[in-house]
């Protein structure tokens, strides 16, 4: 039993950041068609603003935390929208695909040579305390990345659903000239989700790094279960990234006890065709309206 | 598109009819970008630094020596061209690859070709396919790892073991090794954990070693995921002996796992932490000179360097096959060769020996527990 | 124009083969490594440019070619036999994978694939009593035909010449026949096509089928060319780079992944001067060129050309890349 509770928590812990990155994919996703296949690099970056923060300019932690959440939301958010992804978008997903692909191998090839290519430890934020429950190790680390990511996605979703900008967002990802003729700022809302995609993966970034150490190819893995866990859940909807995030979490712990640590990463996969041949619309998804 | 085609062409062309220079040329093929940016970046920049020390000393038989940088890419099909270029634009010796999926591929190419390779990869397979142009830098884990059963067996008196490994290339030649050398010394493997490449969450590994009824464990990562486990060890409560090689106790797992990396023990051929002057000495010039700690895979490069003036000065001329053949059987002091740091020799099969240490982490420090002498 | 384009393909092929004439090894390797990758971007070019669906597994149907055709020289069965094996082979994993995707939404083919390359490579890697595992398999012959072998490169090299000439021909000659044509109807609208009788899901289907056939036929050159091959060699990185071939060439022109071929596996060559710099000015490459030209380079070859000579009109079908 103290087993089986090991496995569901730290399934949950390590699924709270597949859950954030999942909510980037489906944000971006919405709001304009953007499969993001630098996602990854976008959660592994962050780190090493937070790291330059502190051994280049001498800042303690947080003022380095603050400053990688500004340069986070000017690069990844900011100029990633207005450099790459708003002149592509009226050529299809496909160019942008590609474009994000180079982008990930840029980011990781530019930390490797810019800040080296081994791992690096990370400053951790919570303290190291760890809680013997039911015979389970938890840790402050576990409590707190399920806590703040849990924060951050249940912030997102009263953001979306209850304040005026944020139902202005949900309308402009759904019908971009609808929302334009009623007086959305349709390009301003879409500018909103990018930078929100940026915070999301910033605070992402800190919450693993202690545990992940902080690496130039942090992302690649990563990203993959991210995109895995947005699918699952269903790509239309916030709420199934975050339960696609967690399941996937524990769905790989559980396979590794139980089933075979060989075949591990394989029944996320499993998982993801079954979905898409039963359910294509993700286990919380609503099914689109368009097909694109 | 045909025009697009031709100037292509063209630009092929042009590429291959580079002219030759008179300076002795070493190729140094290694893993810049791709998984094994890490390892290879390392190899690098000892071979580089081995050769400009070199080249400071006046170089090889006064020749001074260039060093042509190639990258893999981690990918054989890829390493494989960059051996065939290498050779095309007239070196004489290859220095790496690290990983033993594109050593593998590089040997045949060598082979035909008849020039020497110095490889950092540890894999037994490299060693076993009776090819007379390939030297190891550091022993294989097929050498290591018994050293290592030995102690634990004799030592240690363990009966009942566990162990977790990384599933790639190169952990598996070091599980192949270690089951094979426990089957030997009679001690029960109770159970046997692979994980994923760059795996970043190991409570599931650590769970599965903790409900067993293994004594001690070993445990054969890659730096940063033994740093990771190490951690989540730590965090689970897992107090029972944890053994690895220079992969689980190294400068960079210390700095990496902190505190959770006390009490874990190792078997360590090549290691920056040695208690050896001229190992001490070369870390601390390496560390000016590129702004990191280099880990073993840096010192395989250095080492390589200056084994190939060695034996080229005692060949007398850049003879690819001479030096092979020289260089089987063939031991170099450390007295006499400095540049080697500890004394090395090689066998018929390009296998090597060296001294080497079992060490225990004590407050974040290497402490030597035995010496074991080179096998 | 018309009369022109046979005498430029013969112009072409006479370039290919003086190529690696007075070429050192390394240069008729890495052209001959292009002629496969060639072959690979091509199948995915008629998934992609021409059927309009995103395969990420590509690299995967490479894998299956490049194991079926290893395990089965190495146990001293000619090539030539293996060859027909593996393009069956990838031809039927299509079919099997493609039915019951391209039965759901438009985009989920690139999803069902990305899943199915990863598995591959786990099953490559776990199950070593075939396989060989992480370690790979190393060592296999490369082929010889009545009594002339292929030994060296250079002779590899015609060998992969040879191989390449008859995929693009017969590409060539799926685009041209009644069923290729159907793909362009397709693309230009595919709600009319539907309506005048062509059954949409079976000729993507095919197409995908067809594209992967291509990937095992790329394969089974790739194990005798190696003569060294591992899972990770086929794992979705490759696949990503086959596409990236694709889309950067141009895709749903006939040359663009020829053209992506040689820029993905020269590039890094051209650049190799900027030493640890090159993948960072690379990608940034290609990113600058996807914000311009969408279609790829033979896209912005097109504008340029149409740019100076503004009396021609461009040809409708060729104008559109794909969309997801």
């Amino acid at each position: 039993m103290a087993e089986f509770i090991q496995i569901i928590v730290s399934g949950l812990a390590a699924g709270s950041i597949y859950a954030l990155a999942a909510v980037g994919f489906t944000l971006l996703w919405q709001a304009s068609q953007t499969i993001n296949f630098a996602q990854g690099e976008f959660v592994m970056l962050p780190a090493f603003f937070v790291l330059v923060g502190m051994t280049v300019f001498g800042l303690p932690l947080w003022p380095s935390v603050a400053l990688a959440l500004a340069l986070s939301l000017l690069i990844l958010g900011v100029a990633f929208k207005r450099l790459i992804v708003e002149p592509m978008l009226p050529h299809g997903t496909l160019p942008l695909v590609i474009a994000t692909i180079s982008l990930g191998l840029l980011m990781k090839e530019s930390v490797k040579e810019f800040y080296g290519a081994t791992a690096q430890p990370f400053p951790a934020i919570f303290p190291q305390t760890v809680y013997e429950i039911a015979g389970a190790s938890v840790s402050m680390q576990d409590i707190g990345n399920l806590v703040v990511s849990m924060l951050a996605i249940g912030s997102l979703q009263l953001f979306l659903n209850r304040t005026r900008t944020g139902r202005c967002m949900q309308a402009s990802a759904q019908n971009p000239a609808v929302a334009e003729i009623l007086g959305v700022n349709v390009k301003r809302m879409v500018l909103y989700t990018f930078l929100i995609n940026a915070g999301l993966a910033t605070v992402a970034s800190v919450l693993i790094s202690p545990i992940y150490l902080a690496k130039f190819s942090n992302g690649e893995t990563l990203g993959l279960v991210a995109f895995i866990a947005a699918i699952v859940g269903g790509f239309n909807q916030i709420r199934g990234a975050l339960v696609g995030g967690l399941l996937i979490g524990v769905i790989d712990n559980l396979s590794a006890v139980y089933i075979s640590a060989q075949y591990r990463s394989a029944m996320p996969l499993l998982l993801l065709i079954a979905i898409i041949l039963l359910r294509p619309q993700g286990l919380l998804g609503t099914s689109e309206g368009r097909t694109v | 598109m045909i025009r697009k085609l031709i100037t292509t062409t063209a630009m092929v062309l042009a590429l291959g009819a580079m002219p030759a220079l008179a300076e002795l040329k070493v190729g140094s093929i290694v893993e810049l970008s791709g998984p094994g940016a890490a390892a290879g970046t390392n190899f690098r920049d000892g071979v580089k630094m081995g050769f400009e020390e070199i080249n400071a000393q006046g170089g090889i038989l006064k020749e001074p020596v260039k060093v042509l940088e190639y990258d893999s890419q981690t990918d054989p099909q890829v390493s494989r061209a960059m051996v065939q270029k290498g050779i095309d634009d007239g070196i004489y010796a290859i220095m790496g690859t690290v990983f033993s999926s594109s050593t593998v591929v590089n040997m045949l190419v060598a082979r035909q070709a008849g020039i020497p390779q110095f490889t950092g990869s540890e894999a037994p397979s490299i060693v076993a396919m009776k090819n007379p142009y390939i030297f190891r830098t550091a022993f294989g884990s097929q050498k290591g790892v018994p050293k290592l059963a030995k102690y634990m067996s004799e030592t240690m008196g363990l009966k009942k073991v566990g162990v977790a490994w990384a599933n790639t290339e190169f952990g598996k030649g070091g599980h192949k090794a270690f089951v094979d050398a426990m089957k030997a010394a009679n001690i029960e493997i109770v159970v046997d954990v692979p994980s994923e490449q760059a795996q970043a969450d190991f409570s599931a590994d650590v769970l599965k070693l903790k409900g067993s009824t293994a004594e001690a464990f070993f445990i054969y990562y890659t730096e940063e995921e033994s740093a990771r486990f190490l951690r989540e060890a730590r965090k689970q409560g897992l107090n029972k002996p944890l053994l690895g090689e220079t992969t689980l106790i190294g400068h960079k797992v210390i700095e990496l796992a902190g505190d959770a990396a006390n009490g874990a023990m190792g078997h360590v051929g090549l290691t920056p932490d040695a208690d050896i002057p001229a190992v001490k000495e070369m870390v601390e010039r390496f560390k000016t000179k590129f702004k990191y700690t280099p880990d073993h895979n840096a010192i395989k490069g250095y080492t390589a360097a200056w084994t190939l003036k060695y034996v080229t000065e005692m060949v007398g001329k850049p003879d690819s096959k001479a030096i092979a053949e020289k260089l089987h059987g063939l031991k170099l002091t450390a007295k006499e060769h400095p540049g080697v740091l500890m004394d090395m020799s090689w066998d018929d099969t390009g296998e090597m020996s060296r001294e080497s240490f079992v060490v225990k982490v004590e407050n974040g420090k290497q402490v030597v527990q035995a010496v074991l002498p080179p096998n | 124009m018309i009369r022109l384009k046979p005498f430029l393909l013969l112009l072409g092929i006479a370039a290919l083969v003086a190529a690696p004439i007075g070429q050192g090894n390394y240069i008729v390797y890495t052209l001959a490594s292009w002629l496969i990758f060639s072959i690979t971007a091509m199948g995915l070019n008629l998934t992609l440019g021409y059927a309009g669906q995103v395969s990420l597994a590509q690299a995967a149907f490479m894998g299956i070619g490049a194991y079926i055709t290893a395990l089965m020289t190495l146990n001293g069965i000619h090539w030539g036999l293996a060859v027909i094996v593996s393009i069956a082979a990838s031809f039927a994993v299509g079919l099997l994978l493609g039915y019951p995707a391209l039965r759901v939404q438009h985009h989920f083919l690139a999803f069902v694939t990305l899943a199915f390359n990863t598995l591959l490579f786990l099953v490559l890697r776990n199950e070593e009593e075939i396989t060989g595992g992480s370690f790979g398999l190393v060592g296999m012959p490369r082929p010889s035909f009545f009594g002339i072998t292929t030994d060296s490169n250079i002779a590899f090299y015609y060998f992969t010449l040879v191989c390449f000439v008859v995929s693009a021909s017969a590409m060539w000659w799926i685009l041209r026949s009644p069923w290729g044509r159907a793909f362009r109807a397709l693309r230009e609208n595919p709600i009319r096509a539907e309506s005048l009788g062509l059954k949409v899901r079976r000729q993507t289907l095919l197409a995908f089928a067809i594209g992967s056939a291509f990937g095992g036929l790329a394969g089974a050159l790739q194990a005798p060319l190696v003569q060294f091959i591992e899972p990770s060699s086929f794992a979705l990185i490759h696949s990503l780079k086959i596409l990236l071939m694709v889309v950067v060439g141009g895709s749903g022109f006939f040359f663009g992944p020829m053209l992506g071929a040689a820029v993905v596996i020269l590039l890094p060559e051209l650049l190799r001067f900027t030493e640890g710099y090159y993948l960072i000015i690379y990608s940034t490459l290609v990113i600058v060129l996807m914000v311009f030209s969408p279609t790829g380079l033979i896209g912005a070859g097109k504008k340029l050309a149409e740019r100076f000579r503004p009396k021609h009109e461009a040809r409708r079908d060729l104008k559109q890349g794909v969309q997801l």
